[in-house]
């Protein structure tokens, strides 16, 4: 007898229908094809036009279906009946939710809007929440960027006009070395790996910075397994060693940053350090030709890096003399770091050899002429093929500003940065810092801020101080403590407001963010602070409203939940506005919209907080007539105006003649089109559009690249810069630390400021080492779950349902430890007892784990027995949003002194070997599930 | 290998029952009517059981009979059709023994070759597989026989071959012990191999594919602790071997009989909870687990 | 049916970049996504919001390979079934459920003749196997047979659900017995290797090894040579430095 074999149905009928929308299992914004059967979802797959994953989709994007179907999912609007933390709750109906959220939030307003501390953690749509706090009127508005990796963006946007991340990616075309320094997973995440395959495929050299090796650093070519916090010395190492050797882009430098501007180099002059400016505040140079004075930017002007010039005795010496003298000290040569930053000396000379061998010696040139800002003629782009990349890694430490900083500096020294190749930005970067707005402040009772609440500080006189000189924010942003804290510091805002320092609030109003738990330091004692009574038995933060979509620890704190349906039942919007998803050659948003309708008494936050405003008739938000601007979110989105002609959506806009850059519809600019959503819809959810290619690179210079920005609405006048090696606004803080200028920092802060904030980046320790602390702890994102919220999704919990703690080798000897161990984890704050596991691909003196894996009882309706709150853990019990007491009587913040960028990768640790206890300690008691316990099997099959 | 009973009671109540049937089919004891009767229902008893005990581990019974198909190719289906063939054929042996007193001796002798067969044919359904190094030995069939004629020999009461099969299967016995403890190194599968990363240096399994358990874990990842087997290899050797054998030495008494089958008895799951329990199959290597 | 075809058609399978995985875990929940709503029987989670253990097709390991000299590795791990030649699962399987195309050799369930006695499973050494607990029925890799053929799909997306989401196009599907497809080129020029070849299953999925690591210092080019000696001092290096601008040195 033959072989036989069934027949199988090679072609059965995959979906109904296919819905195409954008995922929100993480912040990278794929594009994703929602496949339905019998109007369920059925299958998700990646969208293949889509700009940002091309067609792929992550372990998550693949996992929304248990997402959207989680029994963990709130159902319908909740007020506490139980204590705080208890996780008793009623169920309420919208309209009295919402009555009572207004019968707390409009006397406040009212009588002082500052009473309101508004702060958004995982949000997507930062524009519009920050244009409703703004309308309202509280200073008290931030994102969740203050603990994230502000250090970064800041970095980047003050020295280059854009950072890594969302503001700009490497040209993984046609890069042939490429560099990353702490990064696990980030969030340009399929990007980011599809870049690495490119790369890896061409076989180009892939180095990694990073203490521990897996992931991306597990694939490099060349692992440099870094001590912790010791990076900024690391680059400068290189910095010496390619400035010693003249291995750096001069003309690049010359032409397109602030090497050749001049700096007031009299220590006695009250401008000492500043930049010399002409009356139209332009910075000067001495141009080559005429050996004259001449503002940086007039047509034909070859800057001079060497020439010095003196002004009324006062010589003015270039950056670039600064810097030679800075980085040309022998203590930043390689032999003279290696210990402190445990990479061998060979090694870092290797790496700057190296990088200058790419960047100079494989130098390509693509055929395309361009044009300079001075009107210059290029008939090439010259490609310096070294590309860099980096994250959290630098950035979440208390010196990662100026690390952020430097290796900016490394890239533009090597003439990489919008050069083919090299990194190239991502519209609407690159953006000057001048082209972002300043803090605002300013409440008037009744009436909303007079300005965005976030932005760029150029001096001390921007920052947000009352004119009593104490913060005018609950998060002490902008403040002498922190003075360049873009993105607020909502780590702080729980303490501060705990405290009544600098001032008690009414009302904590967040959104999607895990706040007694994973996104906090000392998860404990944020538990306690938001459970604390007053004397009276008050709580001592009065009202807490939350909206989250799931049955996070977070929810048992507040006293009234607005429950938010999933990504695939609501409308968003992915604006230029906000974070962009646009790519290096092209400008893009996109939409979600309601692909299945929710079967819960859930509504859309956005739509919600519309219908707050609505209710308070907050300005912005309300016609003269007293009657709704928008309906609702979907409203809002297609007619809402931040400027005439530039909304929410860049794409299909309306005629106005000429206006736009496509035919009759427009991109960019032009009035509100009413089919908008549905236009987004029917291309696939997202709207992209194409930088000509003579404007594909140089950017900041490139007339085509200005041109076209303009066009298209990013800008209304062209904006070319240069990238600010020196960063003046830092000097400005310093001089006024030295006692000049009006407005002074108190005493204990003048040290800090000089020390911390100097114009060229430095190296220093982050944070205290502490010879009791000798192990550095740290946490990664795991690449299959999203922080805390993939633990409620039955597929991804099987990969990570727990979290061992990663012993490097030498450490588990010394401490006779074996897989499987216990170990009591001590840092000066706190202590955990967790498993252990031993690994040998990780920096001698570092532990880590995965981050946000550990979970409360009760929350995200799992049984007790889940692994996630018996084995897992938080490291978060070990940090601290304080620093230990110096002496001194004052409680340093744990952050970054520039920015405030929590500093979670300071920690220190020691630790010991235990027996084995029953669970993780510390073992949270168990919350009450507002939502149940799920139970039992899966067996998902839509179309049965 | 995980040691389900459902396992253990087959390939033992299926060994010892169709070993029994064997001797029986060779005419020993000779026995007929009542006598033969009881003779005959211990073999179905324990043949039958074992088989039921087999279907106990199906993930789906309903299809069950199909197990008869696939007999060219299939151990597990040989074993099937054979288990089948040969309980009607000594049935009807049994038969003739039970109600007519007649002896079919050539029926005899077809249905316990037959039986010693199905013995073989359960042996090979675990000596095939390369994946598991320690059954995949010549001496796996040699062991299931032996304690198939061992333990047959046992229940059919036959003193003088019963002493010389008890030593012959404690000799296979202790050799298949032997052997298999250098099975997993002489197969040549290692880490290595299953990866194919031990040209770059020595390989070790860090984080598992899920942090949980999965159905490859609990059904194929089993590990005995070394001194936990020493210990329970000698229980079993005794009880399967030389306790029988000391009781058939003394004087003949049914007490001492029945000790023996007992202890035989008990032996034997033991020794056939090793024989699953320290099998190693090569997946437990990606694991990090051997 | 069990017994294997003397050959097939097209030898189709996957090629899995050792020196590219990151061990995302995007290929494992595709397949789950793709494998519970298509092929046969959901694959069923137990306890699925307790602790949970699930049927999955494809998982991704990780190793740390330590080198005699230099720094420990760390190579992810993705494994499913190899879609053998000498497939062993096929020939222990009694009931003729489990098959090898003739076609294009995917080793395929048939599940309404499965009975789930788990012997395939046990059969196959690389733990491509798993028994649902819920339907009873042994689950394996289908290669996507219901995609790849699949008129319903455009032609583009014709490819395993994990080929088609791995973002580090770390996995190429193709028929290797085809010498010019893409599949049997990459295994050509970067070595592909067979796991267990010593168990003599000839399985048709390949690996492609990882890269050699750490080869930095040997590699590049010798530390750079200083523009100026330290004694002449800043200022010599400034002159010297410059004078490498196209134009000559600061005026
Ligand atoms: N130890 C340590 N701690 C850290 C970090 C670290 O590296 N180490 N990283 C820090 C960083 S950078 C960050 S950004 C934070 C992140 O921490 P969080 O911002 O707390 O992030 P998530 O845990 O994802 O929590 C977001 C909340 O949003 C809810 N949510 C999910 N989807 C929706 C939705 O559609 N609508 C609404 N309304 N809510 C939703 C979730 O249920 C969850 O409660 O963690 C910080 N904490
Ligand atoms: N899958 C997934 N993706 C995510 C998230 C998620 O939770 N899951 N979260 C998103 C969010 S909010 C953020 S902020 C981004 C963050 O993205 P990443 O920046 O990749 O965040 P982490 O996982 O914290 O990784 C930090 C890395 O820095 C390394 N590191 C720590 N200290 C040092 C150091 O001193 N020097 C060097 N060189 N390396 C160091 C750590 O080992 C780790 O590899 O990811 C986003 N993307
Ligand atoms: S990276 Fe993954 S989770 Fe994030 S948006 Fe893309 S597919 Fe979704
Ligand atoms: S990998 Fe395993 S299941 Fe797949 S064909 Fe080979 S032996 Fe069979
Ligand atoms: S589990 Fe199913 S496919 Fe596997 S051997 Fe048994 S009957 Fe065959
Ligand atoms: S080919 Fe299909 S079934 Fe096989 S591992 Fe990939 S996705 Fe899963
Ligand atoms: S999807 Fe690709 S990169 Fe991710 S684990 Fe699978 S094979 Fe590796
Ligand atoms: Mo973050």
């Amino acid at each position: 007898m033959g072989h036989q074999q069934p027949v199988v149905d090679t072609s059965p009928k995959v979906s109904d229908e296919v819905r195409k929308t954008t995922c929100y299992m993480c912040a990278c914004r794929c594009g994703i094809n929602v496949h339905m059967k019998d109007g369920q979802v059925a299958y998700i797959e990646g969208n293949k036009d889509h700009p940002v994953n091309k067609g792929v989709l992550c372990a998550k994007g693949s996992a929304g279906i248990m997402q959207h179907n989680a029994p963990s999912r709130l159902k319908a609007p909740l007020k506490r009946v139980g204590p705080r933390g208890s996780g008793e709750y009623e169920e309420i109906s919208w309209d009295e939710a919402l009555d009572l959220a207004v019968s707390w939030l409009k006397p406040i307003r009212e009588e002082n809007p500052e009473k309101l501390a508004f702060f958004t953690g995982r949000d997507q749509s930062q524009s519009f929440t920050s244009f409703w706090a703004q309308n309202y009127g509280t200073p008290n508005y931030a994102a969740h960027g203050g603990f994230c990796s502000v250090n970064m963006a800041a970095a980047g946007i003050y020295t280059m006009g854009g950072a890594f991340w969302e503001f700009g990616q490497p040209d993984w075309d046609h890069t042939k070395l490429f560099m990353l320094f702490g990064v696990a997973e980030d969030h340009d995440s399929n990007p980011i790996k599809a870049g690495i395959g490119k790369i890896k495929a061409r076989n180009a050299r892939v180095v990694s910075v990073n203490p521990i090796r897996t992931g991306y650093n597990a694939v490099a070519s060349d692992w440099v397994g870094i001590t912790p916090g010791t990076d900024g010395l690391f680059i400068m190492a290189l910095i010496h060693e390619l400035m010693k050797a003249g291995r750096i882009d001069l003309n690049y430098l010359a032409r397109f940053t602030n090497a050749p501007c001049l700096v007031n180099s009299d220590p006695t002059s009250p401008e000492h350090g500043l930049l010399l400016r002409d009356d139209n505040d332009k910075t000067l140079v001495i141009d080559r030709n005429t050996g004259t004075l001449t503002p940086f930017d007039k047509p034909g002007v070859r800057p001079d890096l060497a020439a010095t010039y003196d002004q009324n005795g006062i010589t003015h010496r270039p950056v670039f003399h600064l810097m030679a003298e800075r980085y040309l000290d022998p203590c930043y040569a390689p032999d003279a770091v290696a210990e402190r930053t445990g990479v061998p000396a060979d090694r870092i000379r290797a790496i700057a050899a190296e990088l200058a061998r790419v960047a100079f010696d494989e130098e390509i040139a693509l055929d395309r002429e361009w044009t300079d800002f001075r009107g210059e003629k290029h008939a090439k782009m010259i490609g310096r093929p070294v590309s860099f990349h980096a994250m959290r890694g630098i950035s979440a430490h208390s010196n990662g500003f100026q690390t952020c900083r430097a290796l900016h500096v490394l890239q533009i020294l090597l003439g990489t940065v919008e050069a083919p190749g090299g990194f190239r930005f991502k519209p609407p970067y690159p953006k000057p810092v001048e082209a972002h707005p300043k803090p605002h402040c300013g409440v008037t009772p009744g009436a909303p801020l007079d300005g965005p609440h976030l932005g760029f500080v150029r001096g001390p006189d921007d920052l947000a101080l009352k004119p009593d000189g104490s913060p005018a924010r609950i998060d002490k942003a902008f403040t002498w403590d922190n003075p360049m804290s873009a993105h607020g510091l909502m780590h702080m805002v729980i303490s501060n407001a705990h405290a009544g320092d600098p001032y008690k609030i009414d009302t904590l109003f967040m959104y999607m963010a895990n706040m007694s738990w994973n996104s906090s330091m000392n998860t404990s004692g944020v538990m306690e602070m938001l459970t604390d009574t007053d004397e009276n038995g008050d709580y001592v933060i009065p009202k807490i409203i939350y909206s989250d979509a799931y049955s996070s620890e977070m929810v048992a704190y507040a006293d009234l939940i607005l429950p938010d349906t999933t990504y695939l039942e609501r409308h968003d919007c992915i604006s230029l506005l906000d974070r962009p998803i646009c790519e290096a050659d092209a400008a893009a948003d996109a939409i979600r919209w309601p692909v299945v309708e929710p079967d819960r008494n859930v509504r859309g936050f956005q739509s919600v907080l519309v219908d707050l405003a609505n209710r308070m008739q907050l300005p912005g938000f309300t016609n003269e007539d007293g009657s709704a601007k928008y309906q609702d979110y979907a409203d809002y989105i297609t007619n809402h105006e931040r400027k005439p002609g530039i909304g929410p959506l860049a794409g299909w806009r309306t005629d106005p003649e000429g206006s736009g850059v496509g035919g009759t519809s427009s991109e960019g600019r032009g009035s509100p089109n009413p089919d908008q959503i549905q236009n987004y819809i029917d291309n696939g959810g997202f709207w992209s559009t194409h930088i000509p290619e003579d404007a594909q690179y140089y950017k900041p210079w490139n007339t085509a690249y200005q041109d076209w920005a303009v066009k298209l609405g990013l800008f209304d006048s062209p904006q070319p810069y240069l990238f600010q090696l020196y960063v003046e606004p830092m000097r400005r803080f310093q001089l006024a630390a030295e006692g000049h200028g009006t407005r002074q920092p108190p005493e204990h802060l003048r040290q800090q400021i000089i020390d911390k904030l100097d114009p060229l980046p430095i190296w220093y320790e982050d944070g205290p080492s502490n010879t009791q602390y000798p192990i550095r702890a740290l946490t990664q994102r795991p690449m299959a779950m999203y922080h805390s919220w993939g633990s409620q999704n039955a597929w991804l919990r099987q990969l990570h349902g727990h979290n061992p703690l990663y012993v490097p080798t030498k450490l588990m000897r010394e401490n006779n430890l074996t897989d499987g161990d216990w170990a009591k984890v001590t840092s000066p704050h706190g202590q955990i007892t967790v498993p252990v596991m031993e690994m040998a691909a990780l920096n001698e003196n570092t532990v880590w784990t995965w981050n946000a894996i550990g979970k409360r009882k009760g929350a995200w309706a799992l049984k007790d027995t889940a692994p996630e709150a018996t084995r897992g853990f938080l490291l978060n019990h070990l940090i601290h949003e304080l620093l230990p007491p110096k002496g001194d009587g004052l409680r340093w913040s744990n952050s970054d002194p520039i920015t405030g960028q929590a500093a979670w990768f300071d920690l220190r640790v020691r630790m010991e070997k235990v027996q084995a206890p029953s669970e993780s300690q510390p073992a949270i008691p168990p919350e009450t599930s507002p939502v149940g316990t799920a139970s039992g099997d899966l067996e998902w099959k839509t179309g049965k | 290998m995980h040691p389900a009973p459902s396992v253990i009671l087959f390939t033992s109540l299926s060994g010892l029952g169709f070993g029994l049937l064997f001797w029986l089919g060779f005419g020993y004891p000779g026995v007929t009517g009542g006598t033969a009767f009881v003779f005959f229902a211990i073999a179905y008893l324990l043949a039958v059981g074992g088989l039921m005990a087999s279907t106990f581990h199906l993930g789906k019974k309903s299809n069950a009979i199909k197990a008869f198909s696939q007999w060219r190719s299939s151990w597990l289906s040989r074993e099937a059709w054979l288990a089948v063939i040969s309980l009607i054929i000594m049935g009807l042996y049994g038969a003739g023994l039970v109600f007519l007193g007649t002896r079919w001796t050539l029926v005899g002798y077809v249905g316990g070759l037959l039986s010693l067969a199905t013995v073989f044919s359960t042996s090979m359904i675990y000596a095939q597989l390369k994946s598991i190094p320690r059954w995949n030995m010549p001496l796996t069939p040699a062991l299931f026989l032996s304690y198939g004629l061992a333990g047959g020999a046992l229940l059919s009461g036959q003193i003088a071959t019963t002493k010389a099969l008890l030593l012959v299967l404690a000799l296979v016995q202790v050799a298949y012990w032997a052997l298999g403890d250098r099975a997993l190194i002489t197969s040549g599968t290692s880490m290595a191999s299953a990866t194919g990363l031990g040209k770059i240096g020595a390989v070790k399994a860090f984080e598992p594919p899920h942090t949980g358990t999965n159905y490859l874990l609990r059904e194929m990842v089993y590990v005995v602790g070394r001194k936990h087997s020493a210990k329970l290899r000698i229980i079993s050797l005794l009880l399967v071997a030389v306790l029988p054998m000391a009781c058939l030495l003394l004087p003949f008494n049914h007490l001492l009989a029945a000790l023996a089958v007992i202890s035989h008895i008990a032996g034997v799951f033991a020794a056939r909870w090793l024989f699953f329990a320290e099998a190693e199959h090569v997946v437990g290597l990606y694991y990090g687990k051997r | 049916m069990t017994t294997l075809p003397t050959g097939t058609d097209r030898k189709l399978g996957l090629v899995i970049d050792l020196d590219t995985c990151v061990g995302c875990h995007a290929c494992v929940i595709s397949c789950k996504g793709w494998n519970t709503e298509n092929y046969g029987a959901p694959l069923s989670d137990q306890d699925a919001y307790g602790d949970p253990s699930g049927t999955f097709l494809n998982r991704v390991h990780s190793y740390e390979v330590e080198p005699a000299e230099g720094a420990a590795q760390l190579i992810h791990f993705p494994k499913s079934c190899l879609h053998c030649d000498d497939a062993p699962c096929v020939t222990v399987c009694p009931t003729g459920a489990s098959y090898k195309r003739t076609e294009d050799g995917i080793v395929l369930v048939n599940e309404s003749d499965c009975m789930g006695c788990g012997l395939c499973a046990w059969a196959c050494p690389y733990g491509a196997r798993e028994l649902d607990l819920a339907a009873g029925i042994m689950k394996k890799c289908t290669l996507c047979v219901d995609r790849i053929y699949n008129e319903n799909l455009p032609e583009e997306d014709r490819e395993p659900a994990c080929v088609r989401t791995c973002p580090a196009g770390a996995r190429h599907f193709g028929d290797f017995s085809d010498p010019e497809s893409d599949v049997s080129r990459l295994v050509a020029e970067r070595g592909g290797f067979d796991l267990m070849p010593e168990q003599g299953t000839k399985p048709v999925n390949k690996y492609l090894p990882p890269r050699p690591k750490d080869k930095l210092e040997t590699e590049a080019p010798a530390a750079l040579p200083a523009v100026a000696t330290e004694t002449t001092g800043f200022l010599s290096w400034l002159d010297k430095t410059l004078d490498r601008l196209p134009g000559g040195g600061a005026n």
